[in-house]
C-alpha cells in the first residue's frame, strides 16, 4: 500500500509558536546570590523591614537544605550563582502610571501573546496583572475591582500599600523553609500577584495573570498569595509562555491560597513555557511549589492545570483541608513530548471533619516524554468521615514514552473512605484508523483522541480558558502522525 | 465504479489475498461470502486503507482513481466508506461532534461549504427518521457504551451522513438478533442508488434474505474462486463451503 504506516511520534513535531525575544533595556542584576543580592532587591521594591527580615530568615535556611532528588526527573545540577535574580525593564521613572506609559515592545509582546490589555479585556471580562519578568507593568481593571473591596495588584504593590494582609498571610500556607524551591523563592521573589476577597464577597469577573519570562539567564522567582475571606469566592487564571533559548531557564514560583469559612477558590492554570527543542535541549526548568488551606469549615479550593510546556516540570497543586466539610478538587492535564518530563500530581490532606478531595489526573506521554503521577492522600486522626475519590489516567503515543504513577495513600482514620482508580492506554490503532476512515486528517483524528481522553479536566476550565487548552494540545501534538 | 485487479496482499509476510479480481458497477450490491480465514475482512480493510497490510501486486480503480495511492483519510474524503465489524470505541468524544467533523471533512473535499451545527443538526434528524434510531446516541461519545446493535446501527447511520461512493460493509449482521438485522437491512437498502456501489462482506447468507445482491462472490484461499446470482448464496447455506473450495482446489 501507498500510504504510510502512520507512527504515531512524528505527529508530535510543531514550532514553539511563542519562542520570540523582546528587544528592551532591562535592569539585571548580575548572576549570583549571597544576602547583599537580597537586600538589593528589598531595597529596589522599597519593601518594608518585616519584608527584608523575612527573605533573609529564608535564605539563611535555604542554604542549609539540599535540591530535591526523589522525583522522577533528571537534570544537570544547577548552578545557583549563575544566574540573575532580579531583572526589570527599565522604568521612565518610577514606573508607568498607565498603559500609555508602558513601553510599546512591551505592549506589542503582549500582543503576540493574545493577551486582552486594552478595550479588548473589558469585552472579555479579564482583568489582568501582566507580569513582565518581575515588574508588574499593567493592572486593568482595579479600579472596579476595588468597589467591590477587592485587591487585585502586583505582590511588590501589595508589600507596599497593603502590609498587614501581606505579613498575616505570607507563609502561612507554604513557609519559608517548606521545601528547597520554596525557600529559594521566599528568599529572591521579586513579583507576582496578589488577591484579597473581602468577606461575603463574589469576585465579579475572573482574575488572571499573564507570566513570561523573557530576560536570558533570569530566574523567575514570582509569588502569588489568594485570600478568600469567610463567604468570598474567587476564579484565577494563570498563564504562561517564555522565549525560546537553548539554555535552560529556572522557575520556581510560590503560589498560597487561603480560604477562609465558607469560602471559594478557583485557581487555573494552563502552562506552556518553553519545552525545550527536539534534541532535548533548553526549555524551562519549572520548579513550583503550589498549595492551599481550608482554613474555614465549608471552604472549597480547587486546581485546574493543563501542563503543555517546560523542559521539566515539578509541581504538585495541593489542599490542606483543615476545616470542616471543606473540599478539595485537582484536575490535570500534563502532557510530556519531546525530551519533556513532568512529575507532577497533588497532596490532598485531611485534617478537618467530613473533608472531601477528588483528584483527576490525565497524563500524556509522546515523543520521548516521561510523565509521572505523584499524589499522596492522607488522612489524619481527627478526620471522621474524610472521603477521597483519585482517578489517575495516562495515555501514550508511541513507544518511546513513558508513564509512571506514584499514589501514596496514608490514612490514620477508620472512617475514610479512599479510592483510587489508575488506567494506562495507547492511542490504538483501531481508533486512529477508525476517525480517519471516516475522513478525518490523523492529524484531527489524534487531536480529537487527546481531547476526549481530557475532557474531564477541561470541563472545570473557565469557558475562554478550556478553548485556549483545547488548541494548545493539539498545536502541541501536531506532527505526531505522519 | 470499482476494479480490482489481480489483488495481492501480505500480513506480516504472509499472504492473505492471492490474485483476486472484481468488478462491481454503480448502482450494484455484491456479497463477498467465503469461510472463516478465506481473506474476506482483510479485503474490507486493505479497500478502507488500514495500515499493517502489504499489496505487492495489483491495482485497484475507484472510478479510475488509484485508491492504493491514498491514506485512508483520503479514500474517505474520495468516497469509501467501510461499517466496521466491531466499531471502535473513542471515550470523551461526542457522537455527534464526531460525525460533523467528519461530515465537515468530506464536504470541504467536495467544494461544498461546512455545515454549521443548526445545518447539521437538520440532517442528522432526517437520517435518524430514516434508520429507527434514538437520538439518545447521539449524545453520548462515541460507541462507550452501545450495545452491539446500537454500535451497527451507529455505523449505518454514519454512512447514510457521509454518503459515499462505494460502501463496504464488514460482516454487519454479526451479533444482531434478528430485528436490529430487519431494521439495519432497511437502512442499507434505503441507501441503494444508481451512483452508490456496495460490497457486503458475510460469512451467513441470512443477511442477504434482507438486503439482496445483486452478485455473490465466493472467497476462499485469496480468491474469488465463485461468482454467481443469489442463487449461490442459499446454495452455500445448504451445503456448506467444502464443494466450493474442493471445486477450486481441483484442477482445472
Amino acid at each position: 500500500m501507498a500510504s504510510q504506516p502512520h507512527e504515531v511520534e512524528d505527529l508530535i513535531r510543531r514550532g514553539y509558536e511563542h519562542g520570540f525575544y523582546t528587544e528592551i533595556e532591562s535592569d539585571t542584576v548580575p548572576p549570583g546570590l549571597d544576602e547583599d543580592v537580597i537586600r538589593l532587591i528589598s531595597r529596589k521594591k522599597a519593601e518594608p523591614q518585616f519584608m527584608l527580615d523575612w527573605r533573609l530568615a529564608a535564605f539563611r535556611h535555604w542554604q542549609t537544605m539540599e535540591t530535591p532528588r526523589w522525583a522522577h526527573v533528571h537534570h544537570a545540577p544547577i548552578d545557583y550563582q549563575a544566574i540573575s535574580y532580579y531583572s526589570s525593564p527599565k522604568a521612565k521613572k518610577d514606573g508607568p502610571k498607565s498603559l500609555d506609559e508602558v513601553d510599546p515592545k512591551l505592549l506589542e509582546t503582549y500582543d503576540k501573546l493574545g493577551i486582552p490589555l486594552h478595550e479588548r479585556a473589558i469585552l472579555a471580562g479579564v482583568a489582568v496583572d501582566a507580569v513582565f519578568d518581575s515588574v508588574s507593568v499593567a493592572t486593568t481593571f482595579k479600579d472596579r475591582l476595588a468597589k467591590e473591596g477587592i485587591v487585585f495588584c502586583s505582590f511588590s504593590e501589595a508589600v507596599r500599600e497593603h502590609p498587614g494582609l501581606v505579613e498575616q498571610y505570607l507563609g502561612s500556607v507554604v513557609p519559608p523553609g517548606d521545601n528547597f524551591f520554596a525557600a529559594l523563592n521566599s528568599a529572591v521573589f521579586s513579583d507576582g500577584s496578589f488577591v484579597y476577597v473581602p468577606k461575603g464577597v463574589r469576585c465579579p469577573m475572573e482574575l488572571s495573570t499573564y507570566f513570561r519570562i523573557n530576560a536570558a539567564n533570569t530566574g523567575q522567582f514570582e509569588r502569588t498569595l489568594i485570600v478568600a475571606d469567610e463567604g468570598a469566592y474567587v476564579s484565577y487564571l494563570e498563564g504562561c509562555t517564555a522565549p525560546m533559548r537553548d539554555e535552560n531557564q529556572l522557575h520556581a514560583a510560590v503560589v498560597e491560597l487561603v480560604a477562609q469559612e465558607g469560602a471559594q477558590i478557583k485557581y487555573s492554570t494552563v502552562q506552556n513555557w518553553y519545552p525545550g527543542d527536539e534534541n532535548g535541549k533548553g526549555g524551562i526548568y519549572n520548579f513550583v511549589t503550589k498549595r492551599g488551606e481550608c482554613r474555614g469549615a465549608r471552604s472549597k479550593i480547587s486546581w485546574t492545570q493543563v501542563e503543555t510546556g517546560s523542559a521539566i516540570t515539578w509541581k504538585y497543586p495541593s489542599c490542606v483541608l483543615r476545616g470542616d466539610d471543606s473540599v478539595g478538587e485537582f484536575y490535570s492535564v500534563a502532557l510530556s513530548n519531546l525530551y519533556q518530563q513532568a512529575d507532577t500530581g497533588t497532596k490532598m490532606i485531611h485534617l478537618g471533619r467530613n473533608t472531601r478531595s477528588t483528584i483527576v489526573s490525565k497524563g500524556i506521554s509522546a515523543g520521548h516524554g516521561q510523565n509521572a503521577y505523584r499524589g499522596l492522600v492522607q488522612v489524619g486522626r481527627d478526620a471522621d468521615g474524610a472521603r477521597n475519590y483519585t482517578q489517575c489516567d495516562s495515555l501514550l503515543l508511541g513507544d518511546k514514552c513513558g508513564a509512571h504513577t506514584f499514589p501514596y495513600v496514608e490514612v490514620r482514620n477508620p472512617t475514610a473512605r479512599v479510592e483510587h482508580e489508575a488506567t494506562t492506554s495507547k492511542i490504538s490503532e483501531d481508533q486512529l484508523f477508525y476517525c480517519t476512515s471516516r475522513g478525518l486528517s490523523p492529524e484531527d483524528a489524534i487531536s480529537m483522541i487527546v481531547n476526549g481522553f481530557c475532557k474531564e479536566v477541561f470541563r472545570e476550565l473557565p469557558m475562554e480558558f478550556a478553548v485556549e487548552a483545547q488548541k494548545l494540545l493539539s498545536v502541541s501534538l501536531e506532527g505526531a502522525v505522519g | 465504479m470499482l476494479s480490482i485487479r489481480n489483488l495481492h496482499a501480505t500480513v506480516d509476510g504472509k499472504a492473505i489475498l492471492r490474485g483476486l479480481d472484481l468488478e462491481v458497477g454503480a448502482g450494484e450490491v455484491h456479497a463477498i461470502m467465503g469461510p472463516n480465514g478465506s481473506g474476506k475482512s482483510t479485503l474490507a480493510h486493505i479497500l478502507a486503507g488500514r495500515d499493517g497490510y502489504e499489496v505487492t501486486a495489483g491495482d485497484v480503480e475507484l472510478d479510475g482513481k488509484d485508491l492504493l495511492a491514498l491514506s485512508a483519510d483520503e479514500r474517505a474524503r474520495e468516497g469509501v466508506f467501510l461499517a466496521f465489524q466491531y466499531p471502535v470505541e473513542i471515550p470523551g468524544v461526542n457522537n455527534t461532534y464526531f460525525l460533523k467533523a467528519a461530515v465537515n471533512a468530506i464536504r470541504t473535499h467536495r467544494g461544498l461549504p461546512e455545515l454549521d451545527a443548526m445545518d447539521f443538526m437538520k440532517l442528522v434528524k432526517e437520517k435518524l427518521a430514516v434508520l429507527h434510531m434514538s437520538d439518545a446516541l447521539l449524545k453520548r461519545a462515541v460507541n462507550v457504551g452501545f450495545s452491539g446493535g446500537e454500535k451497527k446501527r451507529n455505523e449505518i447511520f454514519q454512512m447514510a451522513l457521509l454518503e459515499p461512493r462505494l460502501a463496504i460493509l464488514d460482516e454487519t449482521d454479526s451479533g444482531l438478533d434478528i430485528d436490529a438485522l430487519k431494521d439495519v437491512a432497511e437502512g442499507v437498502n434505503r441507501l441503494r442508488g444508481p451512483d452508490r456501489a456496495m460490497i457486503v462482506v458475510t460469512h451467513y447468507q441470512r443477511l442477504l434474505d434482507y438486503i439482496v445482491p445483486d452478485r455473490v462472490h465466493v472467497l476462499s484461499g485469496g480468491r474469488i474462486v465463485k461468482s454467481g446470482d443469489r442463487d449461490l448464496a442459499l446454495r452455500l447455506e445448504e451445503e456448506g463451503y467444502h464443494w466450493v473450495r474442493d471445486q477450486a482446489a481441483a484442477p482445472a
